[in-house]
């Protein structure tokens, strides 16, 4: 709430921001097209003064509990996205309305029902996580009620054929390969150890590194979630000796494993995906974090100047995961909103249609919601901030 | 991929971790087997006694000043000086943690007779209010303990390294062992806890104040808790509320292994099943860990039903 009366404030800032941003861009494609994008969705969406009638759409994911962090990260990127078209459009007012999750599959199907049956409610940015998804999802197909997530990367969850799933990012398949390519191309290792956290998210990642190594991979291994001691698994890596280890599982695990490979002096290098990309690894890992390497579908807010500006104006943070592609998320439903689609059935055509510049990636989707660019992008721990290891992505 | 080479070439790394490990079952697995001994009581709360103690040394190192990061170099005096705090902040946590379990959760039960299962219940119910209350006061995160020294060699045995960390860890834990032992076969309280173990009845009769004894069992167990959450921050330096959870199970089984009941059970029952996890884990895969575990105390239970050792707490002379 706070960050909505700050941006009511800052308003007028913003449309400056805005305009100053669509002036600059330029037309040409591909690299710059995410410069163009920030201020091509604003302006677009802007047209010529849309007019719409109690039109909202609707957040959902976690905003309390374990996983809070992110779905605010998620919630703020919409919510500038909403702001700035309110601010160009006085006839037409969008209201975000949350739907807090906690991140729990239980609690989904409940609140996806308030979701639907809230008329007002044209389209969903979420839910935010795989979990939640599953159980979600399904109320929202029967419904016809678009969604688009920027933050569940199951990849199951495309496969469904739900008509109203959309994801505005790679899914667990792309990040696999990606992460392969840069531990044995960027990174040179030879020999690589490939530890999994045995849940569904890491089994999948491990699956995907593996197959992507092939005969670069030098041994694996399984943990456990809420595990802290890790001898058994440090032992092995360290007879087997490899230039890099890859853990796929989440920052609680990842921290005190890194730590206490270090502490056994191995100097394999580490890595790990997106669900170790987390302040809470650092944390963890105290001073081995340093020098980890994190791969993620997700895209530096940093490459993107103008959102990046806007966001820490209405919110006083700088955006971290996941806050562009939501902001991506929302673009493509207001969209359809000054495109004069005003329903769920019409809104959900034109996404089916929609091909136009976001800011991480263009707004566009397969037959199944997958998005067309599905870039992955390394980061690295440096001075225990997490920062975009290259701005592009990997190749 | 189950091969052998791993565990022949690495044996006394894993043996190593694995008794460092075991130490720490060890000392929780006290708490359950001295309620039970006394009380014919899974005190399934015990879990969190240790967790709050994990907290309680926490906050001591808050207090302290320490803080996260490389250790500056404190100097070996200062070092000593927060473990010893640490420990008494952790064993003091935990004990009241205990008795405010005995007090709260089964004391009142007794009074009114409740049949067993009411125990257990109760038990189980203390258990979750313990770590939500916790997950809701400190978050759901880890939390990660202060480094108060690096970890160094301190010898190789054979090809492997061992660490003053590990070192301190099974030391110490033993030597709370002992000191335990010493306190029930020679003082006088440890007389009323064998008594009350042995036959409640006739001690009352003879004029044992069970109620006090019980609750002197209840702050052992918590006191040995305390020390196995200093020893375990120093070893795998985070603590988070659910940390109770695995480790309580494990000292569980451990206690059932050595035998329940039995002090001396509860330490070898630790070290076999950190030792017994290990070697499966270098052997099957760190999956099957838990798998190997269980396997070995079914067919431990098979062939002797009352555990390794098999004694009652009133029964043993020790």
């Amino acid at each position: 709430m706070n960050g909505i009366r700050f941006a009511r404030k800052g308003g007028a800032l913003l449309l400056g921001l805005a305009l100053v941003a669509s002036a600059c861009g330029g037309d040409d494609d591909d690299a710059s097209s995410a410069t163009t994008a920030a201020s091509g969705s604003a302006t677009t969406a802007a047209g010529g003064g849309v007019k719409c009638d109690d039109l909202s759409l609707a957040y959902f994911g976690a905003l309390t509990g374990d996983n809070a962090n992110l779905g605010i990260n998620i919630k703020q990127g919409a919510s500038l996205a909403i702001d700035q078209f309110n601010e160009k459009n006085p006839d037409c007012q969008i209201e975000l309305k949350d739907f807090d999750s906690q991140g729990d599959p239980a609690q989904a199907p409940g609140l996806a029902t308030a979701v639907i049956n809230d008329k007002s409610i044209v389209g969903v940015v979420g839910p935010a996580f795989s979990g939640e998804s599953k159980a979600a999802d399904p109320l929202f197909e029967e419904a016809g009620l678009p969604i688009i997530t920027a933050s569940a990367t199951g990849p199951a969850l495309s496969t469904n054929g739900w008509k109203i799933f959309h994801r505005m990012l790679g899914n667990d398949n792309d990040q696999g390969p990606a992460a392969a390519k840069y531990i044995t191309a960027t990174m040179g290792a030879k020999k690589v150890f490939v530890v999994d956290d045995a849940t569904e998210y890491g089994r999948g990642l491990a699956d995907a590194v593996k197959e992507a190594l092939g005969t670069a991979m030098s041994g694996s291994d399984t943990v456990q979630e809420k595990q802290t001691d890790f001898s058994a698994t440090v032992t092995k890596i360290k007879a087997a000796a490899p230039d890099a280890v890859f853990y796929a599982g989440y920052y609680a695990e990842a921290g005190p494993l890194a730590k206490q490979l270090k502490d056994a002096g191995v100097t394999a290098k580490f890595v790990s995906g997106d669900g170790s990309k987390d302040p809470g690894f650092v944390t963890g890992a105290g001073a081995a974090a340093e020098g980890v390497v994190l791969t993620c579908p997700c895209a530096p807010p940093e490459n993107f100047p103008d959102f990046y500006t806007a966001y820490k104006a209405e919110f006083n943070s700088d955006p971290q995961t996941y806050g562009a592609e939501a902001y991506d998320s929302a673009t493509a439903f207001l969209l359809a909103i000054a495109d004069g689609k005003t329903d769920r059935k019409s809104i959900l055509e034109f996404l089916k249609t929609l091909s136009a510049p976001g800011v991480t990636k263009e707004l566009a989707w397969d037959d199944t919601g997958e998005v067309k660019d599905k870039s992955v992008y390394a980061y690295i721990v440096k001075g225990g901030e997490i920062v975009p290891a290259q701005p592009e992505a990997i190749k | 991929m189950i091969t052998a080479s791993l565990l022949v070439d690495q044996f006394w790394t894993f043996t190593i971790t694995g008794l460092a490990q075991g130490a720490i079952y060890a000392l929780v697995a006290l708490g359950y087997t001295l309620v039970y001994g006394v009380l014919r009581l899974i005190n399934f709360a015990h879990s969190e006694v240790f967790m709050v103690g994990t907290f309680g040394a926490l906050f001591a190192t808050r207090w302290m000043g320490v803080e996260l990061g490389d250790p500056t170099d404190h100097g070996a005096l200062a070092v000593i000086g927060f473990l010893v705090v640490c420990g008494l902040v952790a064993m003091a946590f935990s004990g009241g943690t205990a008795v405010a379990l005995e007090l709260i959760a089964y004391r009142p039960l007794r009074r009114r007779g409740a049949p067993r299962l009411a125990f257990l219940i109760s038990a189980i119910g203390a258990s979750f209010a313990l770590f939500e209350a916790m997950a809701v006061w400190q978050g759901r995160n880890p939390i990660p303990f202060p480094r108060l020294f690096e970890p160094k060699e301190l010898f190789r045995f054979f090809d492997a390294s061992v660490t003053q960390r590990q070192v301190i860890v099974v030391v110490f834990a033993v030597l709370m062992m002992v000191a335990l032992q010493l306190f029930v076969s020679k003082s006088r309280l440890g007389r009323g806890i064998r008594a009350t173990a042995q036959d409640s009845e006739t001690a009352r009769m003879l004029g044992v104040n069970t109620d006090n004894t019980i609750l002197v069992t209840f702050l052992l167990g918590g006191i040995m808790a305390g020390g196995a959450a200093l020893l375990f921050l120093i070893k795998d330096e985070q603590t988070r509320f659910n940390i109770g959870f695995l480790l309580g199970i494990k000292a569980f089984t451990a206690a059932v292994l050595g035998g329940i009941g039995n002090l001396r059970g509860a330490l070898i029952g630790g070290l076999a099943l950190g030792l017994v996890e290990n070697y499966g884990a270098a052997i099957f895969g760190t999956q099957w860990k838990d798998v190997v575990a269980f396997v070995v105390l079914v067919v431990v239970l098979m062939f002797r039903p009352t555990g390794l050792l098999g004694e009652q707490l009133g029964r043993s002379r020790a």
